[in-house]
């Protein structure tokens, strides 16, 4: 505590010019970063927690303006021109971003992309910046390095761009590196990789981490000090084991157990089973033009069978391309497959769009992106209602209005809102909607395909809740598909893990999250679950 | 890379051989012949010419002999231009077309990616307003009112320069000006718009963040990226430009090509027209295809294979 602090942040203010007027992002808030030392920056969506640092770095968008005072070891930082600015960011304070996909130029080579910072800040010749470059991708882990360096982002993965951004943020040996949510894009096996790279790089390096995310099991597991965030202000701080152990602030508190908790009890065992999948198969075919090679397939699911009973939660997880929207995608028949499906008992698996389309009523889909599948040209009230214009025509106008606003109710958003679009509402809202237009239908069986993945935590515990008395109110079925392992034990009485396809493990879930037997569902559990310091564990993963 | 550009050659040929088909029969689908005249010819006038240039013969045998012609680079006798064969008119008039269209899109997107850029980079200043507004008249305003106007206030009035006619370089001025204006607003336009969207991109954000000098920042990733919107529109329009302009060569008198298409057209010359499509034709596939191969070297993504 005693240590002098390298950036020291007074009454820093952030406001942007908009079309509804003054918008006041960042209100007077204080920060400092000591030497070597790991601060975490804490809040949900919209607090203002990633603007504070694009003020801090001359980033701002040019409707923004930072008022106030930070310094870097004495350099005021705000206003400061932008040649002065750039002899300290790049050099002193580096920084990696939230989209590892696209915050590197599609149209150089990794290699140049890396050797920029080193050519301008320390006028190192292109070929001496080569070396560099290479030696900095071997630390970063990023296999075969002296081929990779002349590699176009588009040919690495998500989590291998994260790594050559941090090779970017390292190449000046920089005295602060600040992380803007710099997981949050990727996979949670990914996800751990890149935090023990970090945690073990300061370890080596000694530089100060300035850490933003919503993530708070990052923050438990990689800070040393917490920054909570909400409205633009800092409404606690402190270290984090204190912090964490003893929160002051009601907001803090409700973070900490915004985590969703209780479990769902399975299903009487006489249960019948409702829908059900036998070897069950998609392939995709790749290509096939006329010019080009044989096609490629993907065996997106590779022979899977499930049964789901009345009453069930079946909980799906895996990593992104594991095949478990796809699995729930073929189960619905809204994709060809191979094997059979079983609805009540029927084969459905040969039925056409036509003789699918009664079923439909039955077998409902809520997808992950509150944003993207609620058409904007809708009033809510039109959205919830479509469905009801198909399945049950004869319905008189005013009798699905009445079901309008009792479905509404019963997802917890106010009827007298019926006749407003959808971007008036917030992520959270936006989601109770789609689950209104599935639940209005009064179907048997809905897939939720990551209805939770877009939401921040707090608001996920609620639409988990929701799903919850949902589900007890008509006894649903549910086929709950996420890479959250949070939320699937908190929903689902069974689990699937899924690779590449196939199923690797399946259980009832406190089997599962107890006593995980394969390799990979271990590995995705310690990625998500373990409460472990980074610190201990880095190399773990590697 | 190479075995793609060999396959849009062989590709090329089956296009061509459609257009061909389509257009030989279409312009024969218009009523009237080239040697309908206001006073009828003589009878037997009429049948020696008919016989000399085939048309006494059915469709299908005078399509087989253009084809047959066509593949030897033969492309037929001009009906209106007696002295002259359809490929002397060209090898005489292309050059011209070629030129100016040519100096016409060079100074189009030089000053059209310039003043874009410009513009992108002083958004909402007095700059960006003088580009956009500017651009927005030069795309309103046709040529057929460009031209004229030009011909009439710095020729006719002013005297600067020739109001019509072909030989010096002070015959080109007006001409060119005429045909890169529209062209010299869409590219500005085009190009601002890809600059502001590159210049909010998520890796020119990383750029900045790593203190890179603006000039890196904009000159090395902005402006790269804004250029490939620029890049797929220059293939067809310099298609159309160095084939020259049907107005632009009117009003000025100018000996290029562009006005063969509308006065064969009307005159029934079916050769000249046949021979303005095929050259057009292939001006549109060569064009499309240099702009594809500069489009994969600009942007790594595109792989073609």
């Amino acid at each position: 505590m005693t240590q002098e602090s390298i950036l020291r942040v007074r009454d820093l203010h952030v406001e942007f010019e908009t079309n509804d007027g003054m918008v006041h992002a960042v209100r007077g808030i204080d920060l400092d970063v000591k030497p070597g030392e790991t601060v975490a920056i804490v809040g949900e969506s919209g607090s203002g927690k990633s603007q504070t640092t694009m003020a801090l770095m001359g980033l701002l968008a040019s409707n923004g303006r930072a008022r106030g005072s930070a310094t870097y070891r004495g350099q005021e930082l705000i206003g400061l021109s932008e040649r002065k600015l750039n002899r300290i960011r790049g050099e002193k304070i580096t920084m990696i971003f939230q989209e590892p996909m696209t915050s590197l130029d599609p149209l150089y080579r990794i290699g140049r992309q890396i050797a920029e910072p080193l050519v301008h800040h320390r006028g190192m010749s292109r070929k001496a910046a080569r070396e560099r470059v290479i030696e900095l991708l071997e630390l970063v882990g990023i296999p075969d390095p002296a081929r990779r360096v002349d590699a176009y982002p588009h040919e690495l993965s998500g989590g291998q761009r994260q790594r050559v951004m941090i090779a970017m943020a390292l190449a000046n040996d920089p005295d602060m590196l600040i992380a803007d949510e710099p997981t949050t894009a990727l996979d949670v096996t990914i996800q751990a990789q890149i935090l023990a790279l970090l945690a073990e790089l300061q370890r080596k390096l000694g530089m100060a981490i300035v850490f933003i995310t919503h993530d708070l099991g990052i923050v438990r597991r990689f800070a040393d000090r917490v920054y909570v965030m909400r409205y633009g202000e800092v409404v606690e701080e402190g270290e984090t084991s204190v912090l964490f152990d003893r929160p002051k602030h009601p907001y803090t508190m409700e973070l900490l157990a915004a985590e969703p908790t209780g479990r769902k009890a399975p299903p009487p065992l006489e249960a019948p089973i409702l829908l059900e999948g036998r070897n069950v198969e998609v392939v995709f075919g790749g290509g096939g033009g006329w010019f080009s090679g044989p096609e490629a397939e993907i065996r997106a699911v590779d022979r899977i069978s499930v049964a789901l009973h009345k009453g069930q939660t079946i909980g799906v997880v895996g990593e992104s391309g594991s095949g478990k929207s796809t699995l729930g995608r073929a189960l619905l028949r809204l994709l060809p497959s191979d094997g059979t499906v079983r609805f009540e008992g029927a084969d459905i698996s040969a039925a056409d769009k036509r003789a699918m389309r009664p079923m439909r009523k039955e077998l409902q889909l809520v997808f992950q992106d509150p944003f993207g599948s609620l058409s904007p040209r809708m009033t809510i009230g039109q959205v919830v209602t479509e469905g009801l214009k198909v399945h049950e025509p004869q319905l008189p106008a005013r009798e699905r209005d009445r079901r309008a606003i009792e479905v509404l109710e019963e997802v917890g958003l106010d009827p007298a809102m019926r006749n407003r679009y959808p971007h008036e509402f917030s992520g959270g809202q936006r989601q109770r909607i789609a689950i209104a237009r599935a639940m209005i239908l009064k179907p048997k069986v809905v897939v939720l395909d990551e209805p939770t993945s877009a939401l921040d935590r707090s608001v996920q515990k609620q639409i988990v809740d929701l799903l919850r008395d949902l589900q007890k109110a008509h006894d649903l079925s549910y086929l709950f598909i996420s890479h959250d392992l949070a939320v699937v034990r908190a929903m689902a009485d069974h689990i699937v893990v899924m690779k590449q396809g196939r199923i690797v493990e399946e259980g009832p879930t406190d089997a599962i999250f107890d006593h995980p037997r394969e390799a990979y569902t271990q590995a995705l559990m310690a990625a998500a679950i373990d409460g472990t310091p980074f610190r201990q564990q880095a190399g773990a993963f590697e | 890379m190479f075995a793609y550009v060999l396959r849009r050659f062989a590709g090329a040929v089956p296009t061509l051989f459609i257009i061909v088909t389509i257009a030989f029969f279409m312009i024969r689908l218009a009523p009237g012949g080239p040697f309908d005249l206001e006073r009828p010819l003589d009878p037997l006038i009429m049948k020696n010419l008919e016989r000399a240039y085939n048309f006494d013969k059915p469709l299908w045998q005078q399509y087989l002999i253009y084809l047959g012609n066509l593949a030897q680079g033969d492309l037929g006798p001009s009906f209106t231009r007696r002295d002259f064969s359809v490929v002397d008119l060209f090898r005489t008039g292309l050059p011209v077309s070629i030129q100016l269209g040519g100096i016409a899109l060079s100074i189009a997107l030089v000053v059209g990616v310039f003043l874009g850029a410009l513009a992108a980079l002083r958004q909402n200043t007095w700059v960006d307003y003088m580009v956009v507004g500017t651009a927005t008249f030069g795309i309103t305003i046709p040529t057929f009112v460009i031209a004229p106007v030009f011909s009439l206030f710095f020729g006719v009035m002013m005297g600067w320069l020739p109001a019509g006619g072909w030989g010096t370089w002070q015959h080109m001025v007006l001409p060119i000006a005429t045909l890169a204006l529209p062209q010299i607003a869409i590219i500005a336009r085009l190009t601002r718009g890809a600059t502001i969207e590159a210049l909010r991109s998520n890796h020119v954000r990383t750029a900045r963040a790593y203190g890179l000098p603006s000039y890196v920042v904009v000159g090395v990733h902005a402006l790269r990226a804004a250029i490939l919107p620029v890049v797929s529109y220059l293939g067809p329009t310099a298609a159309a430009l160095l084939t020259g302009s049907v107005v632009v060569e009117t009003i000025f008198g100018i000996p290029g090509i562009g006005r063969y298409f509308v006065q064969g057209a009307l005159g029934r010359d079916y050769t000249l027209v046949m021979g303005t499509v095929v050259v057009i034709a292939c001006f549109v596939i060569v064009f499309n295809l240099v702009v594809d191969v500069l489009y994969a070297w600009l942007d790594p993504r595109v792989r073609y294979d």
